[in-house]
């Protein structure tokens, strides 16, 4: 016999040290997950090296290839943690019961919430800061100091939300399975399509606005301004903004916990 | 203290044509050990889920330590602790791990080591969930809804599907809770655990409770015993009875299987045994025994618990 006793003595730990623990795990079962990992930094690092090294066989407009690049890679890097990985392990909380259970243990659905941004927050500043040090390390020349820095910051937060809320927009209303296989697609779709790898000004014109609206159009044109000493362009932010305001407005009417 | 820990009125509960909760009420007494036993498809899971916070009351009302589940749920949370019938963790998430994280979320938690030892699985604990039996993922799930030192615990099926020596452990572990003052909901279709661990047997079907009480009471509200024994089909149970006292019956349930139900007295039981003498049959496993939940269901609805 073990000397345990259930004596009742209930109590829940405060709402800012539940979302520390909430994000903390929910980080180690991201980086224990060799998909997600493969997802959040390889596949972006290889692109970024690989597309730095091939020479002209991909056309990336003027300028330098690694000034274009590396902007594109880091708005890669947003989009894969908190889209399609947020919206691929939310959507298996939601299937495993994982929500169901949470929404009788002491963290709230708030507390929830604020624990997958606070480990969004950490995965993604890890990935942009290997980007970056890897893209610095190939040649990549960001102007604009401390303003810049900002501003990308900015759009980096912008960005995040938007994708953030359109992952858990698929992962409460689609079944896991749908949400794996449309995660995955829309993600290489924007890659291709949506001015990750290239510029917006190698796009077809008639096709320029329709990219430009795209959130990764935005995120990755946005990042590719800063970097260069453009300047933080309002419209990009105001797309960012408002897939972010709609997308999270649909998730909170759409939403399903079970 | 003798507050009602949990009180349901007249719930109702309908998903689209299908009323799974007809006007369903029970009390269950602070420090009880208190079950909810019935078929699949009672009405068992949605009322507990109700009392959890999982569902709104469609007509009716509930209160879980004086608290209402949904609106006061942040307060109620802490102090309530829910073992779900199946799922509930990541399944790459170690056995231990997920314990350790929802022990975290509480100011007081239980000792996990001591916990995970006290439900078997020491063993297994670095197991990440998907690779744990079913019997560990429901131990698991047991020890979660304990972890947190709640008030009062909901355990659905707690041994659906467990061997008999993982329900002699739930089983002992229930006890525990109740001897050190936790209120325990549980729902079960085994009668024996009802029987058992229950204080307070609240039996289910079709949404509407049946019939409340202890097991005891439950029991000898039947006052009457029952013969039962094994014999060739297609016994002419009619002239059987016609030889038995008077207020006395006689069933075939499964073929080969009688029960003689009524006044059982000594002289009842001559009366079987001389009857079979006549015909010339061996009734086999013969015996007398007082009535169990089961055949107060039986006798209530119709039909077996288990099936």
């Amino acid at each position: 016999m073990s000397g345990l006793t259930f004596t009742p003595s209930p109590g829940a730990r405060p709402l800012s040290r539940m979302v520390r623990i909430h994000a903390a795990m929910e980080t180690r079962l991201l980086l224990r997950n060799g998909e997600q990992v493969l997802l959040a930094l390889v596949i972006p690092l290889l692109l970024l090296i690989g597309g730095a090294r091939s020479g002209d066989v991909i056309d990336l407009g003027s300028g330098r290839r690694i000034d274009v690049l590396t902007p594109g890679i880091l708005a890669l890097a947003v989009m894969s943690t908190a889209f399609t990985s947020l919206a691929i392990s939310t959507a298996f909380e939601r299937r495993y019961g994982v929500l169901k259970r949470l929404g009788s243990s002491p963290l709230p659905r708030v507390g929830l919430l604020l624990g997958k941004v606070l480990s969004l927050i950490t995965v993604i500043a890890v990935q942009l800061a290997l980007v970056a040090v890897v893209g610095l390390g190939l040649g990549w020349r960001p102007t604009g100091g401390v303003v810049a820095g900002a501003a990308a910051a900015l759009l980096v937060v912008l960005g995040a939300a938007a994708f953030a809320s359109l992952g858990l927009l698929m992962a409460g209303s689609l079944r896991a399975e749908a949400t794996l296989a449309a995660a995955n697609l829309v993600y290489v779709v924007l890659l291709v399509a949506g001015a990750v790898l290239l510029p917006v000004s190698s796009y077809p014109d008639p096709m320029q606005p329709v990219v430009t609206l795209l959130p990764s159009g935005a995120l990755a044109q946005g990042l590719r301004e800063v970097a260069s000493g453009a300047g933080l362009s309002l419209v990009h932010a105001l797309v960012l903004a408002v897939w972010a305001a709609l997308a999270a407005a649909l998730t909170a009417r759409t939403f399903r916990w079970e | 203290m003798t507050a009602a820990a949990v009180e349901v009125e007249d719930l109702v509960m309908r998903y689209g044509a299908k009323t799974a909760v007809d006007g369903l009420s029970l009390t269950v007494e602070a420090g009880s050990v208190t079950a909810i036993l019935g078929p699949n498809g009672a009405g068992k899971t949605t009322t507990i889920e109700t009392c959890e916070g999982y569902r709104t009351p469609q007509s009716g009302r509930v209160r879980v330590l004086g608290l209402d589940p949904v609106s006061q749920h942040r307060r109620l949370a802490p102090r309530v602790g829910v073992m779900l019938q199946a799922g509930g963790a990541w399944s790459a998430v170690r056995a231990v791990e997920m314990l350790d994280y929802v022990a975290a979320l509480h100011q007081n938690p239980l000792p996990v080591a001591a916990l995970a030892e006290r439900l078997g699985l020491g063993s297994c604990g670095r197991t990440p969930y998907r690779r744990l039996s079913g019997g560990q993922q429901q131990r698991l799930g047991l020890a979660l809804a304990l972890v947190g030192r709640p008030d009062l615990v909901f355990l659905d099926e707690p041994t659906a599907g467990l061997d008999p020596q993982a329900r002699r452990t739930t089983w002992s572990l229930v006890e525990d809770l109740r001897r050190d003052g936790v209120t325990v909901v549980l729902t079960t279709h085994y009668m024996d655990e009802a029987e058992r661990l229950a204080s307070y047997v609240y039996v289910v079907d079709h949404g509407r409770v049946l019939t409340s009480g202890t097991p005891q009471e439950l029991t000898s509200a039947r006052a009457q015993n029952i013969i039962s024994f094994q014999a060739p089909a297609g016994l002419d149970t009619v002239r059987l009875t016609a030889s038995l006292p008077p207020d006395c019956t006689v069933t075939e349930r499964p073929p080969g299987n009688y029960q003689v139900d009524g006044l059982v007295t000594p002289q009842t039981l001559a009366a079987v045994t001389a009857w079979c003498a006549q015909v010339d049959v061996m009734p086999e496993h013969l015996s007398v025994a007082k009535p169990t939940l089961e055949d107060v269901f039986l006798d209530l609805t119709g039909r077996e618990l288990r099936s």
